[in-house]
């Protein structure tokens, strides 16, 4: 092996192919860890947008979802102290309340987002743009007054732990920690995209989303109520953005920080494009845009050993910071520039009666 | 056109008005974490502190129209691009790169003469946000990459470009923090309350000079014909031998620049040196700005008027109410609720006037994901 990273030029290719598999699967864990708010926002588009509704405001959603599961938890933790972490994933009441409250904060902004879109019949990136801002300002004010007399968050859900012959079987022991040493919100993600990938393409409701997406007069005319369907997926996608605001202050971290998506519901957006919106597809492009920042991480702390490292090292941190950004660029302008979106996405329906 | 012109003012004006309404209810309860109590008065001292910041006295009218200046700027970038059915969310990065080229050049010519320095220092900046806007132009041209996600994404990447600019080459010798040199000459003349900690510079007919261009541009060119054209019904505009592709590209680079002139008012008349940490919202404060002017150039100068004075009253309403500057932030996004969904404005006030609120703003969900003008049929 080693052979081949002697080779001039070619060698160096050599070795940084060995030092991208050893990225991905000494750090598998983490980088499923930070696929999860990326994929869970895809998978909220991808609700959305199947039925024909665009939405920009997941960033928004998973703020506000952020803020509602932090302080929920935190205040049930206050009345009643001395809950006891359960067996499993140290579930605790005060933390599954804070789940719950961070899923209906997600499922309350879409049903605005809805509303908006479906009866006013809004410009739909107009009001996506507004979820954006009303979250970022309203849980910023929150916060700055909530921090003057800081409370004790609720705590964090804990990872699940895998027997030890599992994660130490050959070659294939990495993908089991990558997939169950880790935290209830981002070992369900896996989950619900192949769940959510099997109803769209295999069930009713997911043959009817699908129509209403690409055709809703057609849809209407065999008797399915458009109006109704968007409804309900748009509201049902919030479930997805409120999962993904959870993992920040339940899941990954246990405080709320002002603006702390930092742009991973655009990103969603992207790896919702990229993965030609198909439920797997978003997770698989989520998936990369999460190594491509962990890659950075990894080149800062621990840096191949000769030639590649000290030409690797020798790119600004600031550029390894950007690269999922500029990645994602990249693959909207390269790879995807032609993908097709369900047609109908973005028009609101008019019922022909009420026209 | 008086009734025309009551027409168009009526929806934003009461947009304002409900948004003020929702804000002094959020006012309401989080007045125990304001004041330590329930303070039903809140909302009112609030508002009075906001209103007595920005236009109670001289120094807060400059203070307003200082703050309006690069609002003004971002908010036309986004405007036109409106009108061209674009949604440029890039008024950000545009900004910071214009900012970031004035802080160069600035810094570079800081020895200079004035005359030579300010004018060469404000251009960089201008071609700066020019090219900042003609790359996302390009990438929705050419490769169908919308340009709600490229220009996002070129925010965020504008932020490490700053950081890494004013962390390495162009970092101050011996300043306590990250921060690049002071521009000396390249400062724009203050003309308006020398020393009084509340200066009005001269960057503030910028401005004034850009409305008018680009009203010019597009009421009085062919191309600002062609513009308006695309944005309002892109198949007639193919029809009719008029080019997406270059329209597109050309209304984020006109854009870009005017965002980029934004970021030389900032540098050049208000701090006169860039700090790494620098961080600003103007981008999305700008959609508000462009929506609330309807992606008018006039209007666009009223909503930025009314934002900066916002801004400006903001430091006030902290130390007077103790409400965080957030609140204005909320204000601004529930305006932007209540513009979008102007069916509640109209029942609330019974406008019966018939022109919607973003009627001249192309709509610019229609060119979502590769059914853009530009992409081609």
């Amino acid at each position: 092996m080693s052979g081949l990273f002697e080779i001039p030029v070619l060698g160096i290719i050599f070795q940084l192919l060995d030092f991208l598999i050893n990225v991905f699967t000494l750090n598998g864990v983490i980088i499923l860890a930070l696929t999860a708010p990326l994929a869970l926002g895809a998978l909220c588009g991808v609700m959305n947008e199947r039925s024909g509704v665009v939405n920009i405001g997941i960033e928004g959603m998973m703020l506000a979802s952020a803020f509602a599961g932090w302080f929920v938890a935190a205040v049930v933790a206050q009345a009643m102290p001395g809950s006891t972490p359960g067996p499993l994933f140290g579930f605790t009441v005060p933390l599954l309340i804070g789940l719950l409250a961070a899923v209906a904060t997600g499922m309350l902004v879409s049903a605005l987002h809805a509303w908006l879109s479906i009866t006013i019949r809004a410009d739909q990136i107009i009001s996506g743009t507004m979820i954006n801002i009303v979250a970022l300002g309203l849980t910023g004010y929150f916060d700055l007054l909530l921090s003057q007399n800081p409370f004790p968050s609720a705590g964090t859900f804990s990872a699940f732990d895998p027997p030890g012959w599992l994660v130490d079987l050959p070659f294939v022991g990495w993908l089991f920690r990558m997939f169950l040493n880790q935290n209830p919100i981002t070992i369900s993600v896996i989950v619900l995209a192949v769940l959510l990938q099997i109803w769209l393409f295999r069930s009713r409701w997911g043959l009817r989303t699908r129509a209403v997406g690409e055709h809703p007069k057609a849809a209407e005319t065999v008797g399915i109520n458009v109006i109704r369907l968007r409804y309900r997926n748009v509201i049902l996608g919030g479930v997805f953005a409120g999962l993904g605001g959870a993992w920040f202050t339940l899941d990954f971290g246990n405080l709320f920080q002002n603006g702390m998506t930092n742009g991973r519901g655009f990103i969603a957006l992207a790896a919702l494009i990229f993965g030609r919106w198909h439920p797997m597809g978003a997770f698989f492009a989520a998936l990369l845009f999460a190594a491509s920042g962990s890659l950075g991480i990894a080149i800062r702390t621990a840096p191949p050993p000769g030639q590649l490292g000290e030409l690797l090292q020798s790119i600004p941190e600031q550029v390894l910071s950007a690269l999922p950004y500029i990645v994602t660029i990249v693959v909207l302008a390269g790879v995807v520039g032609r993908s097709i979106a369900p047609a109908a996405v973005g028009q609101p329906y008019r019922r022909e009666s009420t026209s | 056109m008086a009734a025309r012109i009551i027409g168009q003012v009526l929806v934003p004006a009461g947009a304002i008005l409900l948004a003020l309404v929702v804000g002094a209810v959020v006012l309401l309860i989080s007045s125990p974490l304001v004041t330590g109590r329930f303070d039903p008065l809140l909302p009112l001292a609030t508002y009075a502190a906001l209103v007595q910041g920005s236009l109670g006295s001289f120094n807060g009218i400059v203070d307003t129209i200082v703050n309006a200046t690069p609002l003004i700027l971002v908010g036309l970038a986004v405007g036109l691009c409106f009108r061209a059915g674009l949604f440029n969310i890039g008024g950000q990065g545009q900004f910071y790169m214009g900012a970031l080229a004035a802080a160069a050049v600035g810094a570079g010519l800081a020895g200079s003469p004035p005359i030579v320095a300010v004018p060469l220092a404000v251009l960089a900046a201008a071609v700066a946000g020019a090219i900042y806007g003609f790359i996302p132009g390009v990438l929705k041209a050419f490769a169908g990459a919308h340009e709600v996600v490229t220009t996002i994404m070129l925010n965020y990447i504008a932020g490490f470009i700053i950081s890494w600019a004013v962390q390495g080459p162009l970092r101050a010798q011996g300043a306590s923090f990250a921060r690049s040199p002071d521009v000396g000459n390249a400062m724009i003349p203050v003309v308006l309350n020398q020393g009084t900690g509340h200066e009005g510079h001269l960057g503030i007919i910028l401005p004034v000079i850009a409305i008018v261009v680009i009203w010019r541009l597009l009421f009085r060119t062919t191309i600002g014909f062609e513009i308006r054209t695309v944005g309002a019904n892109p198949d007639a505009a193919r029809y009719a031998g008029m080019r997406p592709r270059l329209l597109t590209i050309f209304a984020l680079t006109v854009g870009g620049m005017m965002a980029g002139l934004a970021g030389a008012t900032e540098i050049l008349g208000v701090t006169g040196y860039m700090a790494a940490t620098y961080s600003t919202n103007i981008g999305f404060e700008a959609i508000t700005v462009a929506l609330l002017g309807r992606a008018n150039p006039v209007g666009i100068l009223f909503a930025g008027l009314l934002l900066g004075a916002m801004r400006a009253g903001s430091g006030l309403m902290q130390i007077e109410a103790g409400v965080p500057v957030q609140m204005v932030d909320l204000l601004q996004g529930v305006i932007l609720l209540f513009l979008a969904a102007d069916v509640i404005v109209r029942r609330a006030f019974r406008i019966r006037a018939a022109t919607g609120a973003v009627t001249e703003v192309a709509d610019v969900t229609r060119s979502y994901a590769g059914k853009s003008p530009a992409a081609g049929a």
